[in-house]
């Protein structure tokens, strides 16, 4: 680990100046993924602004009728707290599909926002990496990459964006408050917070340096029933291989709306927009989330050890559209 | 308060339960030293094959905190490995480090760096520049197969190849028959606790705390890497965070730390972290395995083979007995088994929790099974209608054999007879469920151990033997069978373990542990009771007593002793994803009398558990580009988590075996894993109808 200094900031504006007048500082919330990738030497910052204390936390409902979230909430307590589980099952349900027990007891929202790209190659040193180490090369092409992204990867980088929460705030249509580090505010619709990897994969958001995340807010929770489904390798304590948040306002049996989300097939959570227009009006069976399922993953693209995501993503999609929808598959 | 009658075989909560959970027993790590101790972090090598050219360690040196860069450059001299031929003890032979300037494999340590923190060291170490001249290197076990090799043994001293009868001919003429082959991954011990040790020096001896299942064989290591009288070495090991073979030998933080703790004149600590224990601290060889059975109509066997391919390292050969239990486990007129291997530049094979049973049941248990299949019979059934109370190959009868009750029985409480017939016969919506059932079997060892007892005039006793409780339970039996012997109750019995200062066992490994040193304090209790039943008034006494090794028992020799049990699985597999997971897991077992019956079900059920692991989900991933563990760390590697375990039974015959030894206890350890995992492949083939061949079974096999 790169010995670095520490701080704890008195206010978000005084944390997001700390951080943006140094290039090699970061912020530090829970420390669940920061402090892992220091240990390895993969992320080096030389200065923490500790964020953990500021007043960023709470649940309250917005005016109108939606939800905000500080970012300092534990995942725990936001999974926990009883307007989300009566309101945004969806999010609930994949907070607790996340890391275990402990983890998300320290780890907050706004953490669990900005979590990096998960590849084996890229937390190991030794390792050539586009992501950490800038043109040196991707290792998972061609490597172990059973878990790595089937959607909108480069020949730049295959990472998969680990977050559960991500993916149902990505169906819920969350917006990001920030404060830069001139300390101006900032709303970022989630769908425009997450970079693809494209040539250069080495930021993942949009986020300026020094920007920190305030509060995620979400809109009044989309009509129909809201499913979460995670597929992985074993039980618990794994990430995804691919996970799915549905809502489907099926009733009558015809779909009105819907959202669809997919984890662990892409550099971040993936909004799947065209499945979503399929299914806009389509009766509420089979056939339509089969289409559905196939225009989500329409454009994707296996890189050997991960070809079977594709069909296990179409399967997953049309299982869990049918259960939002209370259909058989 | 009276004393109970027979302390033996009693649920006695761990002894040393209390100092566990309240942190104050210490592991290797933790032990206190008298001067501060430094730390010293380990480097690996960043290729798989090659020289080292130039270690830039300039800025590592002026880091701050930094106390020592120890490379092949200013490493004590050490005796030489020797000859890839095993010696009679792979784990006492020398172990240099950092003797010369080859990599021979990745992750091979090429410095150690030494500074007054752990994070300094860390930090240091990533400062040295380590440049190589790399060389082709052999990765992949499959694309090297035209190159293996017999070796002149396999583990245990066990021939390499067998053959009785004519199985080549039962084959061709079988009515019928299973040609399968099946893989194997290279799978890790994963002990919770690292691999950890401290060292510290007085004059020239010197005193090592570490994490060992063996303390002579430690001792005897580290003697002869630094050409050293044994007596100057201490090892002291009284708590061990679990081991399955990982902790049979010392590693690189035992040897480095000795080193450095000599050059500084000050104790130094060196833990390997999680990702280096993929490297420097074994694993299960994977292997390839190719079963042929062929049998009449009837289900009665004529023909078993067995042959394995297995990975091997160029510096010191390994040859896990995997087609082993094929010799014994089923009666045939004819049986060939055959064993190779094949160098590729990795860290070679080790012996991990049942080595040889554990992959080699989960291919021949399979095998069976896909016969079952064949010939449309029940599997419990096609397993009796097999068994033999005549060991096949060594043709002596069996010590005690079981083998049918623990089906029976396993079958009854099971629920066998409400199986799914027909794969995809039983469903819930879209869940189908599936039973599977495997036999368990595992030879039964004694080594040579001697115990200490001795008793005060208060009548406290105290047991001394360097054996060590590896989490297993062996604090608490030996107080067991101390007191019952002595006829004192449990509390006033105290066992000191892990300190080569003590008499000498042969360790936890193998699972002999509790038979050789339960049964030597047995002896030295029993010759203690003596004394002091024959004192008239309360004094203080001593005595010792001891058990011979197996190769010195005619016991071992006339009957064939083994260990068996049954296996039962119900899995629920998701039709549209392809999740397997387990529901409900039964092990039947006989395995002689049982010392405590807590700490033995839960030593069952951790190897049916480890099963269920190997079966399903471990798998290191070796890149052949690098010749790297791609998926080196335990969010990639997975092992079963609690969810994936929700019900997991064992339960034993009630059993005693009196060719064992004085207690006909037998051990247990590894009993539990074997064949655990082909009851998970077979209840996923009844779910599915899909015949997973290559393990650990992942969900993609399942909707490919």
């Amino acid at each position: 680990m790169t010995p670095f200094t520490y701080e704890r900031a008195a206010s978000p504006e005084a944390a997001a100046k700390a951080v943006a007048e140094r290039p090699d500082a970061k912020f530090v919330a829970g420390g669940t993924n920061l402090v892992d990738l220091m240990k390895l030497g993969v992320e080096k910052p030389t200065h923490l602004v500790d964020v953990s204390r500021l007043k960023l936390g709470g649940i309250e409902e917005t005016p109108e009728g939606g939800l905000k979230i500080g970012a300092q909430v534990k995942n725990s307590d936001l999974a926990a707290d009883p307007m989300v589980r009566r309101r945004y099952p969806l999010l609930s349900r994949a907070l607790l599909a996340g890391a275990s027990g402990q983890l998300r007891n320290a780890a907050s929202t706004g953490g669990n926002l900005l979590q990096r790209t998960r590849c084996p190659y890229f937390s190991n040193v030794a390792m050539p990496c586009n992501k950490r180490a800038p043109g040196s090369g991707c290792s998972a092409l061609g490597g172990f990459n059973r878990n790595l992204a089937v959607l909108a990867a480069s020949e730049a980088c295959i990472a998969t964006h680990p977050s559960d929460m991500a993916v149902a705030m990505a169906a819920l249509d969350a917006r990001v408050h920030t404060v830069t580090g001139a300390g101006e505010a900032r709303t970022i619709p989630l769908a425009d917070f997450y970079r693809a990897p494209g040539e250069d994969p080495r930021r993942e958001t949009t986020l300026g340096h020094g920007e920190l995340i305030a509060a995620v807010t979400l809109p009044p929770p989309p009509k129909g029933r809201q499913v979460y489904r995670k597929v992985r390798d074993r039980a618990s304590y794994a990430f995804a291989l691919v996970s799915v948040a549905a809502v489907v306002d099926g009733e009558g049996g015809e779909v009105r709306t819907s959202r669809l989300a997919l984890g662990g097939v892409a550099h971040k959570p993936w909004r799947a927009v065209e499945a979503e227009k399929a299914l806009t009006g389509a009766r509420a069976d089979g056939e339509a989330f089969a289409e559905a399922a196939d225009a989500a993953m329409k454009d994707a693209r296996g890189y050997g050890h991960n070809d079977f995501k594709i069909e296990l993503a179409k399967r997953t999609i049309r299982r869990t559209l049918a259960d939002a929808a209370g259909r058989a598959a | 308060m009276a004393v109970s009658a027979s302390p033996i075989g009693q649920p006695l909560d761990r002894v040393d339960g209390r100092l566990k959970v309240t942190g104050r027993a210490p592991y290797a790590f933790e032990h206190r030293t008298p001067q501060p101790a430094a730390y010293g972090f380990i480097l690996g090598a960043t290729v798989a094959k090659g020289r080292i050219t130039t270690i830039d360690s300039t800025a590592a040196e002026k880091a701050p905190g930094v106390l020592l860069v120890m490379t092949h450059r200013n490493a004590p001299k050490q005796a030489p490995f020797g000859p890839p031929t095993v010696p009679t003890n792979r784990f006492q032979r020398a172990r240099p480090y950092l003797a010369d300037d080859r990599v021979r494999h990745w992750g091979e340590p090429v410095a150690l760096v030494v500074a007054e923190t752990f994070e300094a060291a860390r930090h240091a170490a990533s400062l040295v520049e380590v440049s190589y001249a790399a060389e082709d290197k052999k990765i992949g076990l499959r694309e090297h197969l035209s190159e293996a090799w017999a070796p002149p043994k396999i583990q245990v001293g066990l021939k390499t190849d067998t053959s009785i009868g004519d199985f080549e001919a039962a084959f061709a003429s079988g009515e019928v028959t299973v040609d399968a082959e099946y893989h194997v991954a290279q799978q890790h011990h994963m002990a919770l606790e690292p691999h950890a040790s401290i060292a510290s020096w007085e004059g020239d001896a010197l005193t090592l705390v570490t994490a060992t299942q063996v303390v002579s064989s430690a001792r005897a290591c580290v003697a002869a890497t630094l050409e050293m009288p044994k007596e100057k070495v201490r090892i002291v090991s009284p708590y061990v965070g679990g081991g399955f073979g990982g902790k049979l030998g010392v590693r690189a933080d035992a040897l480095l730390s000795a080193f450095a703790a000599r050059a500084l004149g000050r104790p130094v600590k060196v833990a390997q972290t999680r990702q280096q224990i993929f490297y420097v601290a074994g694993h299960r060889a994977e292997s390839i395995q190719r079963i042929r059975l062929s049998a009449g109509k009837d289900g009665r066997l004529t023909g078993v083979s067995h042959d394995v391919v297995m990975q091997n390292c160029p510096t010191e050969d390994y040859a896990e007995q995997t087609a082993a239990q094929t010799r014994s486990l089923y009666g045939a007129p004819s049986i060939r088994t055959t064993h190779r291997l094949v160098n590729l530049d990795m860290q070679g094979g080790e012996p991990v929790r049942a080595p040889g049973e554990a992959p080699g049941m989960l291919a021949l248990e399979s095998a069976i099974d896909e016969l079952a299949v064949k010939l449309g019979m029940d599997p419990v059934e096609l397993r009796i209608l097999n068994d033999v109370q005549t060991d096949p190959e060594k043709k002596v009868p069996f010590s005690s054999r079981r083998f049918v009750e623990c089906l029976r029985e396993g079958a009854r409480r099971f629920g066998w007879a409400d199986r799914p017939m027909r794969p995809r016969q039983r469903r819930e919506g879209s869940t189908l469920i599936g039973y599977g059932v495997s036999a368990a079997m595992r030879p039964n060892y004694i080594n040579a151990a001697t115990a200490h007892a001795s008793v005060s005039p208060d009548r406290k006793a105290t047991i001394r033997i360097d054996m060590t409780d590896i989490g297993t339970g062996t604090y608490t039996i030996l107080t067991q069978v101390a007191a019952e012997t002595l006829g004192l109750p449990t509390k006033d019995v105290t066992v000191l373990l892990g300190d080569s200062l003590y008499p000498q066992s042969p360790g936890a490994g193998g699972s002999w542990g509790a038979a050789s040193s339960a049964t030597a304090t047995l002896e030295a209790c029993r010759a203690l009771k003596a004394k002091m039943d024959a004192a008239n008034e309360p004094v203080a006494l001593e005595a010792t007593g001891s058990v011979k090794a197996m190769k010195d028992n005619p016991d071992y020799k006339n009957f064939a002793q083994y260990c068996f049990g049954a296996h039962f699985a119900e899995v629920a597999v998701d039709e549209d994803t392809g999740e397997i997971r387990l529901r409900r897991m039964l092990g039947v077992f006989s395995a002689g009398r049982i010392l405590n019956a807590k700490t033995a079900r839960s030593q069952l059920i951790g190897g049916m558990i480890w099963g269920v692991s190997s079966a399903l989900f471990e798998e290191a991933a070796n890149d052949a580009r690098f010749g790297h563990v791609a998926n080196g760390d335990l969010a990639e590697y997975h092992v079963a988590a609690h969810a994936d375990v929700p019900n997991v039974d064992a339960v034993f015959l009630d059993d005693r075996d009196d060719k064992a030894n004085p207690l006909g206890a037998k051990g247990i350890g590894e009993l539990g894993i074997c064949g655990a995992g082909g009851s998970i492949a077979n209840a996923v083939f009844n779910a599915t109808g899909v015949r997973a061949r290559t393990f650990p079974i992942t969900l993609d096999s399942v909707i490919a």
